[in-house]
């Protein structure tokens, strides 16, 4: 099935055994490529053969291999998820390098994300955001019907670009100051346009925007690097969302 | 032994009702004392937990990824079925009952659809109370789009991506809990066992895959909630980390097994283009609401698409099911493709692959409302394979994609081994031989918010709280067997990746019981996946150690239990002489080749008992009896 032409390429690949390492670069070489592998099937054949040779593979998330599961988490010669727009690194396909190019491979790197293993981080602080308040407190079973609450389609269609966000972490990672603010301006905002989520707006705004700032994040200064790095086109204009409603929270 | 499925009787429309009557309640004041473990975090295990805690039980949630919420329920993209009759056009819980028994070629249990399809309604409006964002209308309405094996529009969904905003819908609910502190998460953990103490479920030994660690955790109940098998065909639409281990750990320790050998073999997914690769990716079925699929009517017809006319086109389901046309059901639509393919007629690399072609839907409705309505697996497909599908029909071919069989259980989602729930794709219970689109996230929902939350309470009034804890023998010997199995795993230092022998398994099982299926092959797959264990076992290398993060490591005890497994799915499907739903033995078809059920030799579960490694399992049968439904020849012509 391989009628195509094959790529070598140069891997620099960021190398820690635990977070107490201090880490190091390595270099590999990644043969026999075609076009169609993605990045991380180039990867797993780099694998392969550092286990032939006895060594330990390469340790990076994965999971869905679809772009929807956020597990995945590379930057990619200085980018997160490879800078293809609206492009997870499991997504990524080996057609947009050529032979003989160096590629550089690092995890995600921020405060909060500390490192686990090689490009593993541990990402467990944007979960403790969400538990802060990222739902709305209704119990299972006794809610309304459905069509009891009218959502017209441009106010659903809106909060749906708001829940796109898959949790991957690469706003993070591409800010200068390692902060959160499009991953949580995205929950915030999603539950503060639905009639379901008006109710405790203000609370879950101070909650998660405390979580954030508890968890280690950084502060926004405008940079919108955040929007440029995330697979899932989430925009800015969130980030100004969940401002104005913290600015009304503080009245309410 | 004769298994008893414990279903309520009398009329259908009350036998939920009546049963969750009849359960027995816990007190609330006891409830905190039950210690509740929840294994695996997609729909139905988010969902549980999220709801068992908020009942106040004690709950325990583990999940293999660094995130609950991850699981693969989140790669869902079409939609989620309900009862609701919203659109006018003649849906009712009677109908999706029925629907949901025919589309499953009537290897289900009645009672059990009943009350899916009478939940069904109850969850929609559960995830809209929990902000999920459904597609609404103008006027603010619930929008519904159309499955397979559905004459009604009952399809709820949330753009392409309905699984991701269901899943986050309940892990929101769980994350609510988890600050609560009535759930406790303990991520990245892969439960490597099952912990049974005098024929009763108490635990479960996991693996923390960061540190490597073997933990024991004990409970009053364990609910496995941990998906599917299909990856036993290595390459499917599943995610990398999905595998057999959690349900076979189970199985090893005297849960039945039944009906491995359904499987669903998804039509529509991008075609496979090289051996390096790792994944399939599914493209909706919603898709084929608007695609036409076809292939050239000449064999080995090399012309681009847009050169083959219209005469040379043969839009084989269109032809074939009139009345459903590219509805088809999932199985018949697969099997038709591959028909199609196994003639020389199918297209692009390797001639595996038929077209969906959108061109006519295009013309009738513009580019705009195609890409509104399928824009972001448009981009997808694009992403993969560098083709313009507005402007050159999709490729697509049949990839493993759910498995409708799994671990046996009662009405109660209890397995014959008491305190052990199963939930979600992971058990056996609603789907028959075949699911029906939009169907896997209704069932993950129902059992995780509707049902377990009733069940597990009648269970647990009958055992005394926390009578086994960690410092139990059987705890301590599972630890033990655990860290052999590590160990061995580690010292083999053979030739061979683990890769490299799930790809070998893969392949057998695909080529020999996969969308089709004869007594031959499936003798020849239960000579050699033997074999190919045996070989694993003295010649898989795996490198690093069991005392750190090692994916190795993991994916090596996910094969040797794939190893296992596979065999019995074949063994499965050779016992079973007949075709329905997924599973389809090629001796047994009518003329027109479609499948040939027998409903007086196999009308029953089959669901079987492990006695070894390399001893032959024994089947145990539930009978299964239609009171409602008048069991019938399946037809979508
Ligand atoms: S906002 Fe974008 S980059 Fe940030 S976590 Fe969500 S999907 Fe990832
Ligand atoms: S692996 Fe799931 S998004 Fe990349």
């Amino acid at each position: 099935m391989s009628d195509h032409k094959t790529m070598t390429l140069t891997l620099i690949v960021w190398r820690q055994k635990n977070a107490s390492d201090p880490g190091k670069f390595e270099t590999y070489t990644a043969k026999n490529i075609t076009d169609h592998h993605s990045f991380l099937e180039m990867l797993d054949c780099v694998n392969e053969d550092l286990i032939l040779e006895g060594k330990e593979p390469i340790v990076f998330d994965h999971d869905c291999r679809e772009g929807i599961c956020g597990m995945c988490s590379q930057v990619i010669n200085g980018a997160p998820h490879g800078g293809q727009e609206r492009t997870t690194v499991c997504q990524l396909h080996m057609r947009k390098f050529k032979d003989g190019d160096t590629i550089y491979i690092e995890p995600w790197r921020a405060r909060a994300f500390p490192i686990v293993k090689d490009l593993v981080v541990d990402r467990t602080a944007l979960d403790t955001i969400i538990q802060a308040g990222g739902y709305t407190s209704c119990h299972t079973g006794g809610v309304a019907d459905g069509n009891a609450i009218l959502i017209p389609k441009p106010v659903a269609d809106e909060a749906m670009d708001a829940a796109e966000c898959v949790g991957c972490g690469a706003c993070v990672a591409g800010c200068p100051n390692g902060a959160a603010m499009l991953f949580t301006g995205a929950k915030v905002s999603q539950l503060s346009l639905l009639p379901q989520g008006k109710g405790e707006a203000a609370a879950r705004v101070k909650a998660m925007t405390a979580a954030m700032t508890e968890c280690g994040f950084g502060n926004c200064t405008n940079h919108y690097e955040c929007q440029a790095a995330c697979p899932k086109g989430i925009n800015v204009k969130f980030i100004a969302r969940m401002n104005r409603d913290f600015l009304k929270a503080q009245f309410a | 032994m004769i298994l008893d499925g414990k279903c309520p009787t009398g009329p259908i429309e009350q036998t939920w009702d009546k049963h969750r009557f009849d359960l027995k309640l816990v007190n609330p004041a006891n409830k905190r004392k039950y210690n509740v473990i929840v294994v695996g975090t997609g729909l139905a295990g988010g969902a549980a937990a999220a709801s068992l805690g908020e009942l106040g039980y004690n709950v325990q949630a583990f999940c293999y990824q660094d995130s609950p919420r991850r699981a693969h329920s989140i790669a869902a993209q079409g939609g989620i079925n309900a009862a609701k009759n919203y659109p006018n056009d003649g849906d009712s819980i009677y109908r999706l009952f029925y629907d949901t028994i025919k589309g499953g070629d009537f290897r289900a249990r009645e009672a059990d659809v009943w009350r899916l399809a009478q939940v069904s309604n109850n969850i929609i409006d559960q995830c809209v109370a929990q902000g999920v964002p459904f597609a609404r209308d103008y006027a603010g309405y619930l929008d519904n789009r159309s499955f397979g094996g559905a004459q009604v529009s009952r399809t709820f969904y949330a753009r392409g991506q309905t699984g991701q905003q269901l899943l986050l819908g309940a892990y929101s609910a769980l994350s609510r809990q988890i600050k609560a502190g009535t759930v406790k998460m303990y991520n990245r953990r892969e439960m490597l066992d099952l912990v049974v103490v005098d024929g009763v479920a108490r635990g479960i030994t996991v693996r923390n895959l960061v540190t490597g660690e073997l933990e024991s955790y004990a409970a009053d109940a364990v609910c496995l909630c941990t998906g599917g098998y299909v990856n036993v065909f290595y390459l499917s639409t599943n995610a990398m980390g999905c595998s057999v281990t959690a349900n076979w750990k189970a199985h090893k320790k005297g849960a039945l097994f039944a009906n491995p050998c359904y499987t669903q073999i998804h039509p529509t997914c991008i075609p496979q283009a090289g051996d390096y690769q790792s994944k399939l990716t599914l493209m909706s079925e919603s898709l084929r609401n608007d695609g036409r699929c076809w292939a050239p009517k000449k064999k080995g017809d090399t012309r681009p698409p847009n050169q083959i006319p219209e005469e040379d086109r043969d839009y084989y389901l269109e032809r074939k099911y009139p009345s459903f046309g590219n509805l088809a059901p999932r199985d018949i639509a697969s099997r038709a493709a591959k028909e199609q393919c196994d003639d020389s007629r199918g297209v692009g690399p390797g001639g595996r692959g038929v077209y969906l072609d959108f061109a006519d839907s295009i013309k009738r409705l513009s580019e705009d409302t195609i890409r509104e309505r399928y824009g972001n697996l448009f981009e997808m497909y694009e992403k993969i394979t560098d083709e313009n599908a507005y402007k050159v029909p999709m490729r697509i071919y049949p990839a493993p994609h759910y498995s409708m069989g799994g671990l046996w259980v009662d009405y109660n989602l209890m397995s014959n081994v008491p305190g052990l729930f199963v939930l979600g794709e992971a058990n056996f219970s609603v789907h028959g031989a075949n699911r029906l689109g939009a169907s896997a996230l209704m069932q993950g929902l129902a059992d995780g918010y509707f049902v377990i939350p009733y069940t597990i309470g009648g269970y647990l009034t009958t055992v005394k709280p926390g009578q086994v804890k960690e410092d139990h023998a059987e705890f301590k010997k599972s630890v033990e067997d655990v860290n052999s199995d590590v160990n061995k795993l580690l010292s083999i230092n053979g030739k061979r990746t683990v890769t490299d022998f799930t790809r070998e398994l893969g392949g057998l099982m695909w080529e020999n019981c996969g969308m089709a299926r004869t007594k031959e092959s499936l003798e020849k797959n239960l000579k050699k996946i033997p074999a190919l264990r045996e070989e694993f076992w003295k010649n898989v290398k795996v490198t690093g150690s069991g005392a750190d993060f090692n994916q190795q490591l993991e994916n090596a005890g996910r094969t040797a239990d794939f190893l296992e497994f596979g065999e019995l799915m074949c063994r499965d499907a050779l016992h079973r002489n007949e075709s329905c739903g997924g599973h389809f033995r090629s001796e047994y078809q009518y003329d027109d080749g479609e499948a040939k059920r027998d409903d007086v030799n196999f009308c029953y579960v089959g669901a079987w008992e492990f006695k070894g490694v390399n001893a032959e399992p024994e089947l145990h049968k539930e009978p299964l009896q239609f009171e409602n439904v008048h069991l019938a020849v399946r037809s979508y012509k």
